[in-house]
């Protein structure tokens, strides 16, 4: 049983509505690990601990037997653009 | 109907007051500042030890109720948490963020000042 990396998906997409959403599992042998990148318009005017916070409300359920979550990226559909365009820029040149 | 007894008894809810009122910097993590038993834990004793700041660690590992009751407490599920200045400040992952682009040093200079 456990906590799946489906589970997590489906969770965070039915409260955050995001436009990009990635979820790594990193589980390496001590219990359910997983990384997380989320892109969501609900982002907007909110504060990085304050988005941390609603990625942890949308998984309250699963923390209880998450091990570790390591919330890589919370950022808005803008500087999700910004960011993108910003590594292209950088590999081109 | 049956309710879960919190963990958060008015006891330790004060005790938590009066310790993260009395440091400017209290990181609740899993192990001490000399002997870290979680990578994650790890990571932000490095940072406030390699910026040169004085900080208070306690091992929730040492303490179910005060690693339940935390939880409560800040409203954060995992473990570490800094307090700084008398506020949350985040786990892990917020810290690393605000070390990267300079808003922890920003911080903690002012905290230190203060």
């Amino acid at each position: 049983m456990g906590v799946t990396k489906e589970n997590l998906e489906a969770s965070l997409k039915a409260k955050l509505n995001p436009s990009h959403l990635e979820v790594v599992d990193t589980s390496g042998g001590c219990g359910a690990s997983f990384v997380v990148e989320i892109v969501s318009e609900q982002f907007e005017g909110k504060r990085l601990l304050e988005r941390h916070r609603m990625v942890n409300a949308a998984l309250e359920e699963e923390m209880k037997e998450i091990h570790a979550l390591s919330i890589k990226k919370t950022v808005t559909p803008e500087q999700w653009k910004q960011q993108q365009e910003a590594n292209q820029s950088n590999a081109a040149a | 109907t049956i309710r879960c007894a919190s963990a958060l008894t008015p006891q330790l809810k004060s005790t938590l007051d009066t310790v993260i009122a009395s440091n400017k910097i209290v990181l609740f993590m899993k192990g001490t500042k000399d002997f870290p038993q979680c990578g994650f834990s790890n990571t932000v004793v490095q940072i406030l030890k390699s910026l040169n700041v004085p900080f208070e660690t306690l091992n929730i590992l040492e303490n179910d109720m005060l690693r339940q009751g935390l939880k409560e407490y800040s409203s954060w599920p995992t473990f570490p948490q800094l307090y700084i200045d008398g506020e949350f400040f985040g786990g892990c992952d917020i810290t690393v963020e605000a070390y990267k682009n300079g808003e922890l040093q920003e911080l903690l200079e002012k905290t230190m000042l203060s």
